[in-house]
């Protein structure tokens, strides 16, 4: 079982994982509800955040982070790649419809 | 099991032509669930991209969510971070081989993965109270008149959006609750599923939509108990592993679900 046990397994780091995944979503709801920033920029952050604490889940959780290296690059660059086409394939349109003022 | 050892051996002996150490370094069911996941993640970027796109062209944008629902899904948040915590430590288990905490872990992530559906289910009944509903469905009962009536005709983006992205996510928790159930409890776990369903559709009341809901179970039951009855076998540490794969990636997909949905339709009251 070189896969799944071969790296250092101290449960520790995961409690610490988890304490951390709370902290930020704290932050989360309390930057939401006092409303600290502007709706945009809340987005931002808050995307940020979520970002940081998904890349915590799949590197410890998921343990991807002890995983080989082309299992890593190839599961993140596809997703990624995909999600980047996404982007470009609906936001431009959804600003479009803004601008011309569609109701 | 069989062809994870071979290829555990194969890695660590260094044998030519069948027994070549696989491609990514991992056994094939975990790959296997890798690739799925990825494919899924598309699933649920597509439904975030729909929800914000539609936000992004709505004026104004609903902000349904007041304390009491923030609060509801911040609970919720940490039932499912817990959760994950919990299937870490029954994957340690079972790679020690301790079958015991194996099934006490696993368990106790069902439980919170059960307690993330209930919230989320009252969370559901609630905003349908008020009078949320998907555009072209009627108003249930006594809630034509409710705060968010109005919503579902002025923005009926919001009801769409938000109920297609949930309960999407709903049904991947459900399903995810069953798949760990049939990891820990294997048969066994079949008359507690059915006995649930059977309880919940008894006394859900019927004007409520988890009444329908709950026959998810039944399905998920029927499944579980073919895969039980036709490939019966023992579940080991791989299969803990994917099982936690799947787990962990629900939890993944809430952590965006949770400040795009939510946080974002905050009303300061």
């Amino acid at each position: 079982m070189h896969d799944i046990a071969k790296h250092d397994d101290s449960k520790g780091q995961y409690f610490w994982v988890w304490g951390a995944l709370l902290v930020l979503t704290a932050i989360e709801v309390v930057l939401a509800y006092r409303q600290v920033f502007q709706p945009v920029r809340m987005l931002e952050i808050l995307l940020l955040l979520s970002v940081v604490k998904s890349a915590l889940i799949i590197g410890y959780f998921m343990h991807l982070k002890f995983e080989t290296a082309l299992m890593r690059w190839m599961i993140t660059f596809s997703v990624v790649a995909c999600f980047i086409i996404m982007y470009f394939f609906f936001f431009p349109d959804a600003g479009r419809i803004v601008n011309l003022g569609v109701k | 099991m069989a062809e994870a050892t071979l290829e555990h051996h194969a890695v660590e002996h260094g044998l030519p032509g069948v027994y070549e150490a696989p491609l990514f370094g991992a056994y094939s069911k975990k790959v296997g669930m890798w690739l799925f996941l990825a494919s899924d993640s598309l699933t649920f970027g597509a439904l975030l991209f729909a929800f914000s796109y539609n936000r992004i062209y709505t004026t104004p944008w609903p902000t349904p969510f007041h304390v009491a629902s923030i609060t509801n899904a911040t609970i919720m948040t940490a039932c499912l971070l817990s959760s994950s915590l919990t299937m870490v430590l029954g994957v340690f288990a079972s790679q020690r081989g301790d079958r015991a905490w194996t099934r006490n872990w696993l368990l106790a992530t069902m439980a919170f993965g059960t307690a993330f559906i209930v919230l989320h289910g009252m969370e559901w009944t609630k905003l349908i109270g008020e009078g949320l509903t998907l555009p072209g469905f009627p108003h249930a009962a006594g809630t034509a008149a409710g705060e968010l009536a109005d919503v579902s005709k002025t923005a009926p983006q919001f009801p769409a959006t938000f109920f297609t992205l949930t309960a999407m996510h709903m049904l991947h928790v459900t399903i995810g609750v069953i798949y760990l159930g049939v990891v820990a409890l294997r048969k066994l776990f079949l008359p507690i599923l059915g006995a649930i369903w059977l309880a919940g559709f008894l006394l859900i009341p019927s004007d409520n939509v988890f009444h329908y809901g709950i026959h998810a179970l039944l399905l998920g039951l029927v499944v579980a108990a073919i895969i039980l009855f036709l490939k019966p076998k023992d579940y080991d540490a791989h299969d803990v592993e994917v099982s936690g794969l799947y787990w962990h990636f629900v939890d993944l997909v809430w952590m965006f679900i949770f400040p795009l949905v939510y946080l974002m339709s905050t009303r300061i009251s």
